[in-house]
């Protein structure tokens, strides 16, 4: 343990020491190739242009050779991968694409993702659009809106248990020690095992997404909501407009823009979840999910990397259209700059 | 006038009571695992947590004491004590014979267990059992109870987990991840962000393409050729290939789009002029990122910084990837999956391995949440 600890300062050390020697050396070193100080002037002139010309690749260097390794190369790999065979030897063509249309647990995954993309955006935006505006009104909204906020630093696997002792089921007639139960058995209905029951199972595994997502959604949506012009508002007040048409005709089309925001970047999470599936049931019960799915396939007797590769791909290929629209709004903001 | 205050005062009131019920609704789960896990063991089971402030009551059995133990006093054989024995007394309101009907009878009251033998169970735990024959047999008489506990916090679960359940070991090495993984990323994030925001070179708006697409990138599709990457590595070397160093630099891989993008977009809005006079000045571009850059840069770096420390620390799944099992690689979160798989029922263990797990996060939550919304706000807003 201790020299657990050593050596992960003596790591931290040689890793920002490493860092701050390569940027200072190689900048030191480019100097020293094409000086630009103490020689004539128009040897001085060429030497700053080919400085120019190097010194953006030593600052973007090290930042690009990993994310060659870690991203670009291992999506390419991915696609080729989901073309072989288990070990990654033989070509398989389609094989693995076909296998997955008529797998049942694929299918089931499928399903439920299209179920989750289809309930926890909207519920995160529209909860978080809802407690942000409340919230805006009263005097203690700042502290509201830290409480919801705080689920956002729980992790997925704390996030579980924490709600796995809220769906807790003990056999009739026995004191509940989950909420949800108790709740029920206090009203006289019936205590369930509630992450078992399929398909309605699923939407118990959202809930828990939903509650750490919102505040996400509510901050976010928040800081659009002062961002709209004052007077907009005001006329619409004088218009003898309502609450409700004040929040559905002038705010609404106003942060049109980052409610879409909002809803991708948490479609981008939807498709990513694992965490939750994979301690809750593990995809039992009919609650599996891609990502799930995908894990299972890496390591299930001894890995089929085929597979899982294909069902990466399943994954990426729900990610692109999104990928596809930021880099376009990216383009469009930055206008070359 | 009055009517028109009147409504709104009412939907003024309608809205602290709707903002109550969503901050009930979102801080009761946790409250739940904290308050169970400072509870002890048996009253965790025996009653909710919402009750842990009222005396919890359960149903137990035990098993008087065997013939062996009888008296005789006016012309009957007795046995008499405590259900408790010398341990802890709780209160006990009723008591049964049957495992069917363990509160048949009132605590206090003499019950009839035919042949003309009575048994009596008094709240304090004494009792007395006393039949007109001799009692035989080497089994004692079985006896159910409900009892009820005056409410008990304790801090033994705390001390149980960190020490036997692996919890501790696995808290110092989530740190051994987390702490690595976070400052690596930074400064070559840095360093890259300011050449794509104010050095001029070809290819630059192409890379910062590259780096908006890498940003949605899933994780899912980098897991296999990494993994075999860093298993063709090990054997090749002859090393094993789940390391620290291994995890440490997937996550700066994992972390480097949003660190470069947060931080470019940050560093492009820095004024002009400051720039352009430093470098008139005959400053070149190092030192302007040195001395200019990076302190006026200071809260962008920390948004990032509080960013991939909790995403680092919340992850289980490259650590499940990259990291092994055993007690001197495991982390938290994994070590908490694996409790829910091998501790499923008990929940003084869960909840107080959850608690632990949670706090770092949510100290760093709090007490620089300014940097964490600002951070939140410049990723995803003007990420269009």
């Amino acid at each position: 343990m201790a020299a657990q600890i050593f050596s992960a300062i003596f790591v931290i050390i040689i890793g920002v020491g490493g860092c701050v020697a390569y940027f200072w050396g190689a900048n030191k070193l480019l100097d020293l190739i094409f000086p630009s100080r103490g020689v004539s002037g128009s040897a001085a002139v060429d030497n700053l242009r080919r400085q120019g010309l190097v010194r953006p690749w030593l600052f973007v260097g090290p930042a690009m050779i990993i994310l060659t390794i870690y991203l670009i190369y291992p999506v390419i790999e991915t696609l080729r991968l989901s073309f072989l065979d288990r070990g990654g030897e033989h070509f398989v063509g389609f094989a693995n694409y076909q296998w997955a249309l008529g797998d049942h647990d694929f299918r089931n995954s499928i399903f439920n993702n299209i179920l989750w993309l289809a309930v926890v955006p909207a519920a995160c935006t529209f909860l978080g659009l809802i407690i942000a505006v409340l919230t805006d009104k009263i005097w203690w909204g700042t502290i509201a809106k830290s409480l919801i906020f705080l689920p956002l630093a729980i992790s997925f696997v704390g996030a579980s248990v924490i709600w796995k002792f809220i769906y807790e089921y003990r056999g009739e007639g026995q004191v509940q020690i989950g909420l949800l139960n108790a709740i029920i058995q206090y009203f006289g209905g019936q205590p369930q095992v509630w992450i078992s029951l399929p398909l309605w199972n699923n939407f118990f595994l959202m809930i828990i997404l939903i509650w750490i997502q919102t505040g996400f959604a509510m901050v976010i949506l928040s800081s659009a909501l002062r961002g709209i012009p004052e007077e907009t508002l005001e006329a619409a007040v004088i218009d003898g407009a309502n609450p409700f048409q004040i929040f559905w005709k002038i705010m609404v089309p106003q942060i049109w823009g980052t409610i879409a925001v909002v809803w991708t970047t948490i479609t981008i999470l939807v498709l990513k979840v694992f965490d939750i599936v994979l301690t809750m049931t593990n995809g039992q019960w009919n609650s599996q999910v891609l990502a799930n799915l995908m894990f299972d396939w890496m390591f299930r007797g001894g890995g089929d990397f085929g597979r899982g590769a294909t069902i990466a791909i399943i994954i990426m290929i729900a990610v692109i259209p999104i990928m596809v629209w930021n880099i376009r709004q990216a383009n469009k903001e930055t206008g070359g700059h | 006038m009055a009517a028109s205050t009147g409504k709104s005062f009412v939907s003024r009131f309608g809205v602290h009571i709707a903002v109550l019920i969503f901050v009930v609704i979102w801080t009761i789960p946790t409250l739940g695992i904290l308050v169970s896990s400072l509870r002890d063991k048996d009253q965790i089971i025996a009653s909710g947590w919402w009750n842990s402030f009222s005396s919890s009551s359960q149903t137990e059995a035990g098993r008087l004491p065997a013939a062996s133990a009888q008296t005789q006093k006016d012309g009957k054989y007795v046995i008499e004590g405590n259900v408790f024995g010398d341990g802890a007394k709780r209160a006990i309101s009723a008591f049964g014979t049957k495992a069917a009907t363990p509160t048949q009878y009132k605590a206090g009251t003499a019950a009839d267990l035919g042949d003309g033998v009575s048994l009596q169970v008094n709240a304090d735990g004494s009792f007395v059992l006393s039949s007109p024959k001799a009692f035989e047999g080497d089994r004692g008489q079985r006896v159910y109870y409900a009892s009820s506990a005056p409410p008990k916090f304790t801090t033994e679960n705390y001390e149980n987990v960190l020490l036997s359940q692996g919890i501790g070991r696995s808290f110092m090495n989530s740190l051994t991840v987390t702490i690595p993984a976070t400052v690596i990323p930074i400064l070559i994030a840095a360093f890259a962000a300011y050449a794509l925001a104010w050095m001029r070179f070809p290819g630059r708006a192409l890379l910062i393409a590259v780096i908006i697409g890498l940003l949605v990138v899933p994780l899912q599709m980098s897991l296999i050729p990494l993994l075999k990457l860093y298993n063709g590595v090990g054997t090749f070397f002859g090393v094993p290939s789940k390391t620290y160093l291994g995890i440490w630099l997937a996550h700066t891989g994992f972390g480097l789009p949003f660190a470069i993008y947060l931080l470019r977009s940050y560093i492009a809005g820095l004024p002009r002029e400051i720039m352009e006079s430093a470098r008139i000045d005959g400053a070149s571009d190092f030192e302007i990122f040195v001395k200019i850059v990076l302190p006026l840069s200071f809260p962008v770096l920390a948004s990032f910084a509080i960013f991939q420390f909790l995403w680092v620390w919340n992850d289980l799944l490259v650590a499940m990837v990259f990291l092994g099992t055993a007690p001197d690689q495991i982390v938290l979160t994994a070590q908490l999956n694996a409790l829910l798989g091998s501790r499923g029922g008990n929940w003084e263990i869960l909840t107080t391995s959850a608690f632990i797990t949670i706090i770092v996060p949510l100290t760093v939550f709090f007490s620089l949440q300014r940097y964490f919304v600002r951070g939140l706000l410049a990723g995803s807003v003007k990420g269009g």
